[in-house]
């Protein structure tokens, strides 16, 4: 097997770079966001987690939405290892990584995380939320290494 | 409980355009190639063009990712007098296979006489591929995926394949070994866009686009058109070459797989797999056949280390085995004597996406009709039945097994 790969550190992308757009159901998480707070949507009626946010609750198919505060920490569930800014193709060395939410048990966010370098990036890894300012006045949660 | 419509239709005509490698195609339009491989495959099959009185449909009737087939305009181009079933599987490249079961049904339903289903796919310079999920602004759904950077299909590939190595200890020299035994297949291929061997240094050289998957995981990118026509067992007696009966279809998947590597939400196993086993299930269940019973496996790569995930869900192997699978040498072809080695099943003997070309899956479909007929370029000695998949990809993905006459 060809050897493991020294990348450095793991960057997060360019928060002015990244657009994201909201629908009635899924805008209270952007705005939590807005106020650093990490939420998930959660049914009202049964309890049931889901992301992304969505109309009806797939277990129970109740309507009813609750947004909890949640920690703020999650668990590396998996990644990648990426070293092309998508925007312009410049070297850029990121990790996208798809995290178990502490808190909302089922629910997940895919994200960016910073702290490390990026071979050190793990499966298990555990993280807390970083706010990124995107475009239109948005707030993205990342991650840093705990 | 066997299928009702099993081995009541059959595939009779096989037509393709060159292979051309991407956006090499232009000056020739989607129409222009589309209407090729429709006319050869009639050719093929003894009938004329306008015997066509049906069309199934995949992708979401996309020609290529970002043009659109439309009925009508294939009736002005190649005119057709009349067309009585005109229908599409929804999503994606997942549903390549699951096309000739749509024709089955709309053949069944004596809708239409001789169905006809194709793929035509040119990447213009505005129009590549690999950029497509990323050109935009997300959608709300999407705004939840697509500011992490996981913007092409390779990076949502590798996310899985990473989970897989961690669950397995899948390593990825089996991932080069996907790519090196069905590279293998590619030397006394005409059409074929990548025909050297390929060494374990080569593969190991190949750059990390999306760590832990390499330039050589990711499927070529080609242009060019592919069309196959489904007719009924009656008719097809009556066509030039031997029926690749339609012996078991399915397409579909379950909710835990769902929108796959557009949501990552999937648990544990389905995650670190190819959202196959429902539809895998359904065929076996339909032939009351299994993986054993396959004569070569025309698996749908887009990315190495789906094939592998691919072989755990059909059953080739367990779950979890698929890296010692591979690694053993079961996907390779020995040409000496028309069988796997190592009591290994062949895998993609025309090269597949990885090495021959990519037209969204309807290559698969062709080498498994050259197979089952017996007229395979890499033909597997006394092939009787031949598996051809559709996706990983977002639901529905699909499976065929196609039969011998």
């Amino acid at each position: 097997m060809a050897e493991p790969i020294k990348y450095g550190p793991a960057r997060v992308l360019p928060g002015e770079q990244i657009p994201i757009t909201t629908n009635p159901d899924t805008e209270p998480f952007w705005q939590a966001a807005k106020e650093h707070r990490l939420t998930a949507c959660q049914c009202g009626n049964c309890g049931h987690f889901r992301m992304p946010p969505s109309p009806y609750c797939p277990e129970c198919s109740s309507r009813e939405k609750k947004w909890p505060t949640l920690p703020g920490t999650a668990t590396v569930f998996s990644f990648a290892i990426c070293n092309k800014n998508p925007a312009n193709g410049e070297d850029y060395i990121y990790v996208p990584i798809v995290v178990d939410i502490d808190g909302a048990p089922g629910a997940r966010l895919n994200a960016n995380v910073t702290g490390c370098n990026a071979e050190e990036v793990h499966i298990g890894m555990k993280v807390t939320v970083e706010w990124t300012p995107i475009r239109d006045g948005w707030v993205l949660p990342n991650f840093r290494k705990v | 409980m066997a299928w009702a419509n099993q081995d009541k239709t059959a595939i009779v005509g096989i037509g393709s355009t060159d292979y051309y490698v991407r956006g090499k195609s232009w000056p020739r339009t989607i129409n222009d190639m589309a209407g090729e491989a429709i006319m050869n495959a009639c050719a093929d099959a003894g009938i004329s063009i306008k015997d066509i009185d049906g069309i199934a449909y995949y992708s979401t009737a996309g020609a290529g990712y970002l043009d659109k087939f439309d009925t009508a305009s294939l009736m002005e181009t190649l005119g057709m007098p009349h067309i009585s079933f005109s229908a599409t599987l929804t999503s994606g490249g997942g549903g390549c296979p699951g096309a000739i079961g749509l024709a089955t049904a709309g053949l069944m339903n004596e809708d239409a006489k001789y169905i006809v289903t194709l793929m035509a796919l040119q990447q213009l310079p505005q129009h590549r591929l690999g950029v497509v999920f990323g050109a935009h602004a997300p959608s709300p759904e999407s705004s939840f995926l697509q500011p992490s950077g996981l913007v092409g299909p390779g990076h949502l590939m590798s996310v899985l394949a990473r989970r897989h190595m961690h669950l397995y200890g899948t390593t990825q020299d089996a991932f080069g070994e996907v790519v090196m035994a069905t590279r293998a297949n590619t030397h006394n291929r005409p059409k074929a866009v990548r025909k050297n061997p390929l060494t374990k240094e080569e593969y190991d050289a190949s750059v990390m686009l999306a760590d832990p998957l390499r330039r050589l995981d990711f499927c070529l990118e080609t242009d060019g058109a592919v069309a196959v026509i489904t007719t009924t067992m009656d008719r097809a007696k009556d066509c030039r070459h031997k029926p690749a009966v339609v012996h078991a279809c399915a397409h579909g998947g379950q909710r835990e797989w769902g929108r796959a590597f557009a949501w990552m939400g999937m648990p544990d196993p389905y995650f670190a797999s190819s959202g196959h086993k429902f539809t895998a299930d359904r065929i076996w269940n339909q032939s009351g056949l299994a993986a054993k019973d396959m004569d070569v496996a025309l698996l749908y790569d887009h990315f190495s280390p789906m094939v592998l995930m691919q072989l755990e869900d059909y059953g080739f192997c367990a779950k979890g085995e698929g890296n010692d699978y591979v690694l053993s040498g079961k996907l390779r072809y020995d040409p000496a004597t028309g069988k796997g080695t190592n009591g290994g099943i062949p895998v993609n003997t025309h090269g597949g996406n990885l090495n021959e070309a990519y037209i969204i899956g309807m290559t698969h479909i062709v080498e498994g009709v050259e197979q089952v007929r017996g007229t395979a370029i890499n033909q597997v000695k006394d092939a009787e039945f031949a598996l051809v998949s559709g996706g990983p990809a977002s639901l529905p993905v699909s499976s065929l097994v196609l039969r011998s006459a």
